[in-house]
């Protein structure tokens, strides 16, 4: 049994100690899982750092007790902690593409891990490593133990990362967001497979993630963090179905529903940033609608990539990524395209942007055709109408321009404005439309947050006067608070302006509360299409109803 | 894989051809060879006919093929200065400058390799800075000025190693070697520390970056977790994974090493390809200039080589493609 009482984690900087936790209270008994909760920076994956032993340096355990079972955790020396590691406490990291060595073989990193806690001999540790692949749900393990962590899929590493942790027989598992890297498909097996092994085994699990739904479906309690402390704790349905603090409550709130549509997001503490300065933005951007709504339509659009060679002669059959898509977007509707990793969303996005090139089809805004790839020129209308807002907000800024010159970038180069002033006013003005303060212009994207800079992101399209706008994953990196804050932007310009959305994700439920129609994308093929009320309550596609059935859920009771 | 492999020996080849081809455009358009071969008494007839018998009167492309048929039939033209076959001149030098270089290069990784992990695993330890200085000293100083040094210190003040020369060597069918006799291993070490004390810095500052680049990755944190033994989990985990980027440098920079042995042997008088090369160029003897550039260009192209045959048995993700 894991308790934790009173744990305080400090990180000493240049301006003094910072506590990256305070005063956690926790209890983990055997074979329970313990979901923790709370937003990125929120303190959890510290609760689970400081428990193993392996806080990033120069952080330490300021004050509290950590006690496994009769073992204090804080006494113990760093020799000793080591041989803890592993043999009581285990850890499963979030991606399981980079947690295993890539240039050992599966067995040798379990025969290693297991010849690490037990004198046992090296066929003996094969025996226990090819039985535990089996117990895991890997097929044929006898032969597959033997292959290296890239021959695996994504599902599979995480099998193989489980069975690490496990093939010491640890009392504690810590898992840090299981499964964030995965698909809903991959991700319910993974879940099914920890609460097999918290009752079969009897290990108590800490599992830390920001996905409620998650929590929802396997956690026996849960822990609600926020700012480095709990505020709110206990048996799983109590703190989801009646949470006691306001701040569980917003939570609660933003998280996107699955199976019903809603207005808007409740966003607990949304201020209207003087809604009078974005006037400028939202005249220009009116005065600038030539164009009437615009669609999209794609007729049979196949995109293929060159396949690596494997012999001299033949040249390998092309991987297709997308294979005669048939899609239209009405003028002035949000398309929501939602499959797995690797289905082919992000193609499709390229290739109407003309980053890949087809291999046939065609592409029509409104009633022009769109050039493929390289043969569309950098003068092309369309570069102008259509643009996008990327996933990662980290990457999509360059950091070393200040977000005045990003922003004013479209102005000068489509050549709408020629005053160098009016520029910058427009920029600013722009910026509080989307709910900024327009004096970030003088600053650089790594002074705002991620939703801040996603906020940027989208104003940067839109000071392009686009008529069709494609969001790819937008909200992926961001909190579900923020999420919704995006979300609520994204819906109310759409409105206001009449723009055409293709909006890209994986998450089912953020789609069913954006789009007016709903696309399924599945190895470059659509499987179904169409409006997305009828698309989520009558499925007709098997696939789609399968990922409807595998996304976690809260039990409708507990929505407010 | 094979295809790999013939794909880089293709590219091989084309970097040969273009060597071939400055090496060839030196002896033929760098001073004529004619009046670099005759004296001035020979009269103007004399002259013509031996251009003429040479072939240097046919079209460019030609001589530029019969040329590089010689080079592969191991016919490398005569020196202007020894007349002596320069093949036979360069292989007399060619074993001289390897030993040299290969014995830099092990010193190098043995003290490199180690001191990178060392630095990498400690950065905040009083030693590890102190290595850090010491060897960022090494570095800034030219190799010239610590080979004067080092032969001031071991050869004059201690007189403890032999200051120029190869010492005692023995010949192993056509290969004189140093290796076999302790007089030949004390003339050996001077030069050898010298050469390679620049490769030495630049390979532990880079293990060192690539180690503490690994010691954050997740799988390294994963390993931790699982309690794997440190001394496995550094070496065996660890170092492993910064193999290709080290291997990669350490390879380009033994090229170099043979290539720009020039300055070390000459302070050593150490009698390699390097030396022989200074020489050449005192007396403008340009077929062993030629054949030396030549020479150099196929180690380069040769380590590379076997750079990228190590990448495929250290890195199982080039080797085996197939999924499971």
């Amino acid at each position: 049994m894991l308790l934790i009482k009173d744990l305080t984690v400090k990180f000493p900087s240049r301006f003094g100690d910072f506590s990256a936790i305070e005063d956690v209270d926790m209890t983990i008994k055997p074979g329970e899982i313990h979901g923790l909760v709370g937003e990125s920076g929120a303190g959890k994956s510290t609760v689970g750092a400081a428990v193993i032993g392996l806080l990033q340096s120069p952080g330490y355990v300021a004050n509290g007790t950590l006690t496994l079972g009769d073992t204090d955790l804080r006494k113990l020396t760093p020799t000793q902690a080591h041989e803890i590691r592993g043999n009581r406490i285990s850890m499963i990291f979030q991606d399981p593409q980079t947690s295993l060595n890539p240039l050992m073989t599966i067995e040798d990193q379990l025969i290693e891990t297991i010849q690490s806690h037990s004198d046992v001999s090296e066929s003996a540790a094969r025996k226990r490593a090819v039985d535990l692949l089996e117990e895991i749900g890997i097929k044929n393990a006898a032969q597959r133990i033997k292959a290296y962590p890239h021959q695996f899929s994504g599902g599979m590493r995480q099998r193989a990362v489980i069975a690490l942790a496990v093939s010491t027989d640890p009392e504690l598992i810590i898992a840090d967001e299981p499964t964030t890297a995965l698909d809903v498909a991959v991700q319910s097996q993974v879940l099914e497979l920890i609460q097999r092994l918290a009752k079969e085994r009897q290990i108590a699990f800490m599992l830390i993630t920001h996905d409620i739904g998650v929590i929802a479906q396997v956690a026996d309690r849960v822990s609600v963090m926020r700012k480095g402390r709990v505020i709110e704790t206990g048996v799983t349905a109590q703190v989801l179905g009646k949470p006691q603090h306001l701040y569980t409550q917003a939570l609660m709130d933003a998280v996107p529903p699955l199976d019903r549509k809603m207005g808007r997001f409740r966003v607990p503490d949304a201020d209207d940033t003087a809604p009078t300065l974005g006037d400028i933005a939202e005249n220009w951007l009116l005065e600038g609608q030539q164009h009437d709504l615009t669609g999209m339509s794609l007729q049979n659009l196949t995109v293929q990539f060159a396949a690596p060679r494997a012999s001299l002669f033949r040249k390998p059959p092309p991987y297709v990524a997308l294979d005669k898509v048939t899609l239209n977007i009405k003028p002035g509707s949000i398309m929501g395209l939602v499959g797995e990793s690797g289905s082919g969303k992000s193609t499709l996005a390229k290739a109407i942007t003309g980053l890949v090139t087809p291999s046939s089809g065609t592409m029509m805004l409104g009633d022009t055709a769109l050039p493929f790839g390289k043969s569309r020129s950098r003068h092309h209308p369309s570069r102008q109408l259509i643009q996008m807002v990327f996933q990662d907000p980290y990457s999509s800024l360059n950091s070393r321009h200040r977000i005045g010159d990003i922003l004013t970038e479209p102005l000068w180069f489509y050549g709408f404005v020629k005053d160098a002033e009016e520029r910058e006013k427009l920029a600013a003005s722009m910026l509080a439309l989307v709910g900024m303060q327009p004096d970030a212009v003088t600053k650089y994207p790594h002074q705002f947050s991620g939703g801040q800079r996603q906020r940027i992101a989208v104003a940067r399209a839109l000071l392009a006067r686009p008529r069709f706008l494609i969001c790819d994953e937008p909200t992926s990196a961001l909190d579900v608070s923020i999420q919704a804050e995006i979300l609520n932007l994204l819906k109310d310009l759409q409105t206001k302006f009449g723009l055409t959305i293709l909006f890209i994700s994986h998450n089912l439920a953020v789609v069913r509360q954006m789009a007016d129609d709903t696309a399924v994308l599945r190895n470059g093929k659509i499987e179904e299409v169409g409006e997305t009320h009828a698309v989520y309550t009558s499925p007709q596609a098997d696939y789609t109803k399968s990922l409807l059935d595998l996304t976690p859920v809260m039990p409708t009771s507990w929505q407010t | 894989m094979v295809y790999f492999i013939l794909k880089r020996m293709v590219q091989s080849v084309f970097v040969m051809l273009a060597v071939a081809f400055l090496a060839f455009s030196l002896f033929r358009f760098v001073g004529d060879p004619i009046t670099q071969m005759t004296g001035v008494e020979t009269s103007v007839e004399d002259q013509e006919r031996l251009r003429e018998e040479l072939g240097l009167n046919d079209p460019f492309v030609y001589q530029f093929a019969r040329f590089t048929g010689d080079m592969l039939k191991g016919d490398f033209g005569f020196s202007y200065r020894t007349r002596q076959p320069v093949a036979d001149m360069i292989a007399d030098r060619i074993p001289a400058t390897l030993e040299l270089g290969v014995v830099a290069l092990i010193i190098s990784l043995l003290v490199g390799v180690p001191a990178g992990v060392y630095t990498a695993l400690k950065p905040r330890g009083v030693l590890t800075q102190t290595i850090l200085m010491t060897t960022l000293v090494g570095v800034s100083i030219p190799t010239f000025v610590i080979g004067i040094m080092l032969i001031f210190i071991f050869g004059v003040q201690l007189g403890w190693l032999p200051t120029f020369g190869r010492g005692g060597t023995v010949q192993i069918g056509g290969w004189e070697s140093s290796l076999f006799t302790i007089d030949g291993w004390r003339a050996l070490l001077l030069p050898a520390i010298t050469l390679g004390v620049y490769q030495l810095t630049l390979t532990m500052r880079l293990v060192r970056a690539e180690m503490m680049e690994v010691m954050r990755s997740d799988y390294i944190r994963f390993a931790m977790a699982r309690g794997v033994p440190m001394g496995r989990l550094h070496y065996k985990h660890a170092l492993a994974n910064t193999l290709v980027p080290v291997i990669t440098i350490i390879g380009l920079q033994f090229g170099g090493v043979i290539a720009f042995s020039i300055v070390t042997e000459s302070v050593f008088q150490w009698p390699g390809m390097g030396l022989l090369f200074l020489e050449s160029i005192r007396f403008v003897d340009i077929p062993v200039m030629g054949v030396y550039l030549v020479v150099i260009a196929f180690f380069f192209v040769l380590v590379n080589l076997v750079v990228d045959l190590l990448y495929v048995a250290i890195d199982p993700r080039l080797r085996i493609r197939d999924v499971q």
